[in-house]
């Protein structure tokens, strides 16, 4: 049921309002509404208990095991939070002056500091509001760079055929046209191919690494001289960051510029689809590009950046400081790890992963990459299944759902069939890892006996599998009073 | 070891299922010289009592002033259980709806947040959101380039009346894609759009034209007069909206001959607090014609296989993880929570609530535009229809007035002349809902004497 099926007009809640004030006389008719909006009338009491009911038809980090491979579902700490929405934090105006902000802004500037420490940057800026918010920062600041040297012939932004689709679509946004690179069966990237595709036209190469096939990037050192000895310059998308945390640094393997995900990493909540935070570091040269706002210290004074600071800026991303809440968030849980819990990240992101994956092969299923060492996450294809018993991946993760799992990524990266990318975080306990590595298997021996039984799972959601064509055909996209599904 | 919750014992029996004897025999594919040794910026890990303790105080020094700035920012009353359910774990830790059977909760609020826009704006489709108000102005700027195929030249009319860092982020979005964004003039007695400027595009091949209610100003613009003269050059109409005002306000979806093509704005009015300039939502809806170039997640509502109403994430073939370098946008994560805050909030204040909330903060501050204009050396710039924002003009430097207020833990608007060379000593102030007679009495105290 809708929260407008439990409205009743004339129901006033005049708790949260002030009341009786008159329509203005000193604004023309002209400009003013003349039938009040469509919004739900119902007391506190509904809403209270709608939204509640609406929130337990959800899996949660909270509620389940949530192994979605490329998105770092890790324990968010309530404390985060908590202290994020601290009345002065809350109440503070974006636009407050400098004395009245040292609090937030001391925060900020070590922030900064950390996360440049952690990926071995020169700069950090934390305007961007997501991933592919920060992609757009970086490949707008490459493009910044090549055009303030004079080198305007760049058009071509390089992506591995592996690689998120923002990667691509960012290129695009930034105007330039994208050339992918193929991918070997052991998960490196094609060296051959990507020596055939540089040369004066590249402007860079956007890489994840870890890549999105749960391998390390053997030869990066390799491919950054590839692309530095033609002009370009080196793109990290830090999705995978959470593999390699407190090991080794982005910056030491040759990068320029990099996005951090803090809502993966960083364990900020991901709030069923965001906000985000995609801030973004880069190496030396790339200082006088980053975009606006930053925060300086001088003495013991904590200042924002002037174009003074970043004279060939690529402007501002958002209307104030991009997610500052999310900022803060991130900001608590570097601070609660420290160094040496930071370490643990990395380590223990991977062990949990390789172990993961040594009981599924043990129990019959295929690795995708079976002969190297997962980082934080690894591919499981069911193109077998899919062969010999008609199941796909899709059907093992809707069953999964009926198990109490949430089901891990699935049909990405697109080029292993029926794959199920999986990605446990450190945070998960030994039993739970044991309990999912189970269910899999029973979904497996269901598809052996009762194929036709997993084509229509999951049976125990509030829903089952949901018509798509006719969402997309017969377009619904908002409630009135006459519409009925 | 902060989260992660292995003993020793289990971490000895996982090492010998993988069959190596250390963690470290994981990260061997690594070269060497690589591996760092450890961070020098990152202090020791703190525990829970002392994070409390350091924040308590971070959080203190700020000071939390009396705020009469607005400017894109505003003060609101946000009802306890906006925020107390939004971070109910199952909202707050749950990742974007891809496996909807297991995501309905958040699909369905998404759903009922779009029904929510669509109403307040009078458009016919809404996405589940944009990061902020600035790049939601971004986005509808592309996408009307995408959808007026009557138009080739990618120039886009925006009035200096417009939110100078709004139009700052779209310049920062847009650049790379030939689009030119022309500064309109604006009428130096009133501060709306010229309507003269305007019409000297008349004839011209123009993509499309933004135009802001309530103007950056406060003041309100003659809406219906722009949209219809836009429609009659082939201009498409980008209107920036605050989502408060509309409970008010004639909504953009009937101004004019046929209403704007694309209405936008950042849902920040609507429960999420300052909180130092996010996270806040931006909010974008269109008309039916423009929904299939609209960027970002949609919801649709339709059937399961027993025919039980159901939500979906609908016509994603727009979208990056299907379409790649052809989307209509990069944008993937967006700002969820905000929304499921923003679509409680919402419920609670209902139209009659939001009404009232508008018509106060609308008298709030015509009772501060009254009681500053009183002052010596206060004058009001532009004295027209407004909307919970003024513009006053004092006889002393804006930026040592605003020091001095500081000094007083009052916060006395926005300093005009940084992005309005000629609005010298000018100053944007704002009074909510919150902001009562004896907060203005403050305030207006304070002025007169800096002002002395």
């Amino acid at each position: 049921m809708l929260i407008f099926e439990h409205s009743a007009s004339g129901r006033k809640t005049k708790i949260q309002s002030t009341s009786g004030n008159e329509m203005p006389t000193d604004i023309p008719a002209s400009l003013l509404r003349d039938e009040k909006p469509g919004l739900p009338e119902v007391s506190e009491m509904q809403a209270v208990r709608h939204y509640t009911s609406l929130s337990q038809k959800n899996f949660s980090i909270d509620t389940h095991f949530y192994p979605l491979g490329s998105c770092t579902m890790k324990h968010n700490p309530r404390v985060c939070n908590s202290l994020a929405m601290l009345p002065g934090f809350l109440s503070r105006h974006p636009l407050a002056p400098e004395k009245l902000s040292q609090g937030f802004m001391e925060c900020m500037y070590e922030l900064q500091e950390m996360l440049c420490d952690v990926t071995g940057m020169a700069g950090f800026s934390l305007a961007p509001m997501a991933g592919a918010q920060g992609e757009f920062a970086g490949i707008a600041m490459i493009r910044a760079y090549h055009d303030a040297n004079g080198d305007t012939e760049r058009k071509e932004i390089l992506v591995p055929d592996a690689a998120h689709g923002t990667n691509p679509a960012t290129a695009t946004m930034c105007g330039y046209t994208v050339k992918e690179i193929s991918t070997l069966a052991n998960g490196d990237v094609d060296i051959d191919v990507l020596k055939e595709a540089v040369g004066p036209q590249t402007a860079g190469l956007m890489l994840t690494n870890p890549s999105t096939l749960g391998v390390f990037e053997r030869r990066i050192e390799e491919i950054a001289k590839i692309i530095h000895d033609v002009g370009g310059l080196l793109y990290y998308d830090g999705a995978n960051l959470n593999a390699i945390l407190g090991k080794i640094r982005p910056g030491d393997m040759g990068f320029d510029v990099i996005h951090s995900n803090l809502h993966k990493t960083f364990s900020t909540p991901h709030g069923g689809g965001g906000p985000g935070s995609g801030a973004i570091g880069v190496a030396e040269r790339l200082k006088p590009f980053m975009p606006m706002p930053g925060v300086k210290k001088i003495g013991n004074e904590f200042q924002w950046l002037t174009e003074e600071d970043c004279p060939h800026s690529i402007g501002r991303m958002s209307a104030f400081f991009g997610n500052p809440g999310v900022l803060l968030r991130a900001y608590i849980y570097m601070r609660l790890l420290g160094a040496e819990g930071m370490q643990r990240v990395g380590e223990f992101a991977t062990l949990n992963a390789n172990y993961m994956m040594a009981q599924l092969k043990a129990r019959g299923f295929e690795a995708a990459i079976p002969d190297r060492y997962a980082s934080h996450e690894f591919i499981i294809t069911l193109k077998k299944q899919a062969k010999e018993l008609n199941v796909s991946a899709m059907d093992f993760a809707k069953r999964l759902l009926d198990l109490g799992y949430h089901a891990p990524t699935t049909y990405f990266p697109l080029l292993v069939p029926e794959c199920l990318l999986i990605e446990p975080t450190e945070s998960e306990a030994k039993e739970m890892l044991d309990g999912f590595v189970e269910a899999l298997v029973q979904v497996q021996q269901e598809a052996e006996t009762d194929a036709d039984m997993l084509h229509n799972a999951p049976y125990t959601m509030p829903v089952n599998r949901l018509d798509e064509v006719r969402a997309a055909k017969q377009l619904d996209l908002a409630w009135s009073a006459e519409s009925k599904a | 070891m902060p989260f992660v919750p292995h003993t020793e014992e289990e971490i000895n029996e996982m090492l010998s299922v993988i069959g190596i004897d250390s963690i470290d025999n994981l990260f061997d594919e690594i070269p060497a010289h690589l591996k760092i040794k450890g961070l020098e910026k990152v202090p020791a890990g703190l525990n829970e009592m002392s994070i409390n303790r350091l924040m308590q105080q971070r959080a203190a020094k700020d000071g939390q002033p009396l705020c009469f700035i607005g400017a894109g920012s505003y003060d609101h009353h946000i009802p306890a259980a906006v925020w107390q359910i939004t971070t109910r774990g199952e909202y707050y830790t749950a990742y974007t709806p891809y496996q909807a059977e297991a995501s309905q909760g958040t699909l369905q609020l998404t759903y009922e947040f779009q029904s929510m826009m669509t109403a307040l704006t009078g458009m016919d489709a809404s996405n589940a959101s944009l990061y902020d108000g600035a790049t939601a102005m971004a986005e509808a700027v592309l996408m009307a380039v995408r959808s007026n195929r009557k138009s080739k030249s990618r120039k886009i009319l925006v009035p200096r009346s417009v939110n100078p860092t709004y139009k700052h982020v779209t310049e920062t979005i847009v650049k790379h894609q030939n689009i030119e964004l022309v500064d309109v003039e604006i009428d130096s007695t009133t501060s709306k759009a010229s309507m003269d400027a305007l019409k000297a595009f008349s004839g011209e091949d123009i993509t499309a034209v933004v135009i802001s209610q309530p103007n950056f100003f406060g003041t309100l613009e003659d809406v219906d007069a722009i949209t219809t003269w836009a429609h009659e050059n082939n201009i498409v109409v980008i209107a920036v909206v605050n989502p408060l005002s509309l409970a008010i306000l004639k909504p953009p979806g009937i101004w004019g001959d046929n209403g704007a093509d694309i209405a936008v704005g950042d849902g920040q009015p609507l429960g999420a607090p300052m909180s130092s300039g996010g996270p806040y939502y931006g909010i974008m809806t269109c008309k039916k014609a423009f929904v299939r170039q609209m960027p970002g997640r949609i919801v649709g509502r339709t059937v399961d296989q027993e025919g039980r109403e159901g939500f979906v994430l609908t016509l994603q073939a727009r979208e990056q993880h299907i379409r790649r370098s052809k989307a209509t946008s990069n944008i993937c994560t967006n700002q969820g929570l905000v929304v499921t805050a923003s679509t409680i909030h919402m419920s609670l204040l209902g139209p009659e609530g939001l009404k009232q909330t508008a018509l106060s903060c609308h008298s709030n501050t015509q009772k501060l535009v009254e009681k500053l204009s009183a002052i010596d050396g206060v004058e009001i710039v532009f004295d027209q229809p407004r909307f919970h924002e003024a513009v006053i003009k004092i006889n002393k430097s804006a930026a040592d007035v605003l020091a001095k207020l500081a000094e007083q833990n009052i916060l006395g608007g926005l300093d005009l002349s940084a992005d309005y060379p000629e609005m010298k000593d000018c100053i944007l102030v704002c009074a909510t809902e919150l902001r009562i007679a004896e907060d203005i009495e403050i305030f207006a105290t304070a002025l007169a004497a800096a002002l002395k």
